[in-house]
């Protein structure tokens, strides 16, 4: 890692919403950490100065959910590579799911990947512990351990907890030391081979739907165990609107509950799958117009915290087959950011409701220090440019996963600098 | 990339996958091509030159010999080579092989490939993948569609019942399973039929099927009522054993086709089905063999229908 620098970043408009900052105003770095706002500190000599006039400047963004594909499929995607996306990206910490190979169920595994994240020094590498063994659901990880070794949440990825007593006792076990869930709402049985929302398109495809109870029927179950138990529980991934009404009304019952979203569900639907593009294969799948219109304001309306990217990249053989054949997934990390600005473009919310639901919010769930540009906080920033205008080029991504059904997509704002723990790791020339 | 998949810039047909996004008028070219090659049939000599010199590939992933035969009779009607391979479907189920293998045959200077596999949309993944000159006829993808049968089905009902504009068809049975189902309900909605009713319980009727243009019904008599065309599905035994029905003894019951069910119907209603059939399970073989039957000469126009498809698509290039 480079030398750290003092850097002054000069004239941006900052954007905090953990500390509801939203001003033009200088930002001074040292030894990694924030040291000041506004005027320059006394005695600070700015080894490097970032001009961000005209741009946001904002914490580094915080991803819920990021396959890198290391270890065990390296064929697709590399740490290395996808590092190095993220913070092309804006993203300075990513949440990576313990369905690796092999799987993040030993402290060994954890620590590996803390490690070689370290090592590769461009995005915080955060691991979920597998929540049972093999992610079998059958019996339960060691939770605490993985947790001492920096597990921050616990998930079964997308294998489901078919067993409700294994679910209940999970919950009752991570309760016991505060530890927090991530829910995957699946019911293998109602989504069986389906490959695409159950709806009239599935219809017209002939292919096998994924009915929205499949999710429902899930997200009532575990909401159930959650209040019986009192765990901290995240949904990750919601895909329906009736989801999204059952965790509300959990939580004006005083669960504490939260909830984010994949940000192509809030651009896509069933209708993008309509000439069998294997680049809309996702999972949970593409909805209806009415799911992505709840969902977009559900993040308005606070009741989803989150906006991630759900990264998975593919080489191009896994999306080059019989739609029910190819592999669920996009490559993300380069159009989260993108992605969202147009949301907030097009009047969806505003522009400090989609940074604190890509910063602040995630920080938040997950009880991290992170997604704030608070005093004395490490320096993990994104600097952007809202107004730049670029169509997205596949084969330019800096991921390995050249398999994103946004190409040609015209974009509006950009990154320009990213900053992990006070040293530039991504300039954009 | 021609802006519509099935046609040319000039408008001609390039690829035949599916009923869906095509002009009525193609429809209605396919019926009067078919027409002539009906009463050509009938003749002692039965070849035509018009595919002289192209090659044919028939291309099955999946097996099925009534296909297969009436497409392979048809090319070699029109003096076609033909050549017909049943790669296994396993080990072809992935992507880049499925593409390897048409590469490979296109290499070898195909013209058209006709392809039925068990998986939807691999016709149209193949159409999107082949160089221009090479043309894609789907015989079959998974449960998406089956245009060619839905075509000789068509041609059939037009030739026993005349005009379309009037008719009230039925569809009855696996709806949700079913391609040809769903190509039969794109092209009578295509040819302007007065009413399409899907029968069958709601366990086998797909999600929103209205939205397809059709009336659906639970009951087999209500279904039936006053149509002119009952078209039957073919039931596979194994539904069974995913629950979709509980027994083939109550299937019959319900929605098996007998002349007491079938009395419902117009006296002049015509029998179709796509074949094979599950004799006993879906239709009486008194219903299958009886006056009201067309179940054979859908057989027989099949062959007319696809020389006429063949020959709309290769007619008229290179030394045909």
């Amino acid at each position: 890692m480079a030398e750290l620098m003092n850097i002054h970043i000069r004239g941006g408009r900052v954007i905090d919403p953990a500390n509801n900052i939203d001003s033009v105003k200088d930002l001074y770095i040292a030894s990694g950490n924030i040291i000041a706002f506004g005027n320059m500190p006394d005695g600070f000599t700015a080894d490097k100065t970032i001009n961000a006039v005209n741009q946001i400047v904002c914490p580094g963004l915080v991803d819920l959910s990021a396959r890198m594909r290391e270890p065990g499929q390296e064929y697709k995607a590399t740490l290395k590579s996808e590092c190095a996306a993220a913070i092309a990206g804006g993203i300075t910490t990513s949440c990576c799911p313990p369905d690796t190979t092999p799987i993040i169920d030993t402290p060994a595994m954890a620590n590996m990947l803390t490690h070689r994240g370290r090592e590769i020094g461009l995005t915080h590498i955060l691991p979920l512990g597998a929540l049972t063994n093999a992610l079998g659901g059958e019996t339960l990880s060691d939770m605490h351990a993985l947790h001492q070794a920096g597990c921050v949440a616990f998930s079964n990825a997308e294998y489901a907890i078919t067993n409700t007593m294994v679910m209940r006792r999970a919950m009752e076990y991570a309760s016991s030391f505060d530890l927090l869930l991530i829910l995957h709402a699946n019911d293998p049985w109602l989504s069986d081979t389906g490959c695409m929302h159950e709806g009239e398109i599935s219809t017209r495809l002939g292919l096998a739907g994924i009915p929205e109870a499949a999710e429902t029927v899930i997200v009532a179950r575990d909401l159930a165990l959650i209040e019986q138990t009192g765990v901290r529980a995240h949904f990750a991934r919601l895909s329906c609107a009736r989801s999204v009404d059952l965790i509300v009304q959990a939580r004006e019952r005083g669960l504490k509950v939260t909830a984010d979203v994949a940000i192509h569900h809030l651009h896509l639907t069933e209708y993008d799958v309509t000439d069998f593009n294997t680049l809309c294969r996702v999972m949970p799948p593409l909805r209806s117009e009415r799911d992505k219109d709840s969902l977009r304001s559900a993040v308005v309306q606070g009741d989803i915290q989150a906006i991630c990217s759900d990264h998975q990249p593919h080489e191009r053989d896994a999306k080059l087959a019989a739609f029910s054949e190819a592999e669920p997934g996009i490559s993300g990390l380069e159009t989260l950011l993108p992605l969202g600005l147009k949301l907030v473009h097009e009047d969806v919310m505003g522009l400090n409701t989609l940074i604190a639901s890509l910063s602040s919010g995630p920080a938040a769930l997950l009880g991290i220090e992170a997604g704030s540009l608070s005093v004395g906080c490490l320096a993990d920033i994104c600097i952007f440019d809202p107004h730049e205008e670029w169509l997205l080029d596949s084969t330019k991504l800096l991921s390995k996963g050249r398999n994103t059904p946004f190409k040609r997509w015209p974009l509006k704002g950009r990154v320009s600098t990213t900053l992990l723990a006070g040293s530039i790791v991504y300039s954009r020339t | 990339m021609r802006p519509h998949l099935q046609y040319t810039n000039n408008g001609k047909l390039h690829h035949f996958l599916s009923i869906e996004g095509l002009q009525k008028e193609t429809l209605q070219q396919i019926l009067t091509t078919a027409d002539k090659f009906t009463q050509f049939g009938q003749r002692e000599i039965k070849k035509l030159p018009l595919l002289r010199g192209h090659t044919v590939v028939n291309l099955f992933f999946e097996n099925s010999s009534r296909t297969r035969t009436t497409f392979e009779i048809a090319a070699k009607r029109l003096s076609a080579d033909v050549i017909n391979l049943n790669p296994d479907s396993s080990s072809t189920s992935k992507g880049e092989t499925l593409l390897d293998t048409v590469n490979i045959l296109e290499a070898m200077h195909t013209d058209l490939f006709i392809i039925r596999h068990a998986k939807s949309g691999v016709a149209e993944l193949i159409a999107r993948h082949v160089p221009d000159h090479v043309h894609i006829i789907n015989a079959g993808d998974g449960q998406h569609a089956h245009p060619t049968q839905a075509m000789l089905d068509m041609f059939t009902i037009r030739q026993y019942k005349g005009p379309f504009n009037e008719l009230k068809v039925a569809i009855v049975g696996d709806i949700l399973h079913s391609r040809v189902a769903r190509s039969q309900i794109h092209a009578l909605n295509s040819l302007g039929v007065h009413e399409i009713r899907v029968v069958a319980p709601n366990s086998l009727l797909p999600s929103q099927i209205e939205r397809l243009g059709v009336h659906a019904y639970n009951d087999l008599q209500q279904g039936l009522d006053g149509v002119d065309v009952v078209m039957m599905l073919r039931l596979q035994k194994e539904r069974m054993q995913h629950a979709y029905i509980p027994s083939e003894q109550e299937y019959f019951n319900l929605y098996g086709l007998t002349t007491e069910s079938l009395a419902a119907a117009a006296e002049d209603a015509i029998i179709m089905h796509p074949g094979p059939i599950n004799r006993g399970l879906e239709i009486s073989s008194e219903v299958a063999d009886g006056p009201q039957s067309v179940i054979l000469p859908q057989v027989t126009n099949g062959i007319a229908v696809r020389m006429a498809v063949m020959s709309m698509i290769l007619g008229g290039e290179g030394n045909g």
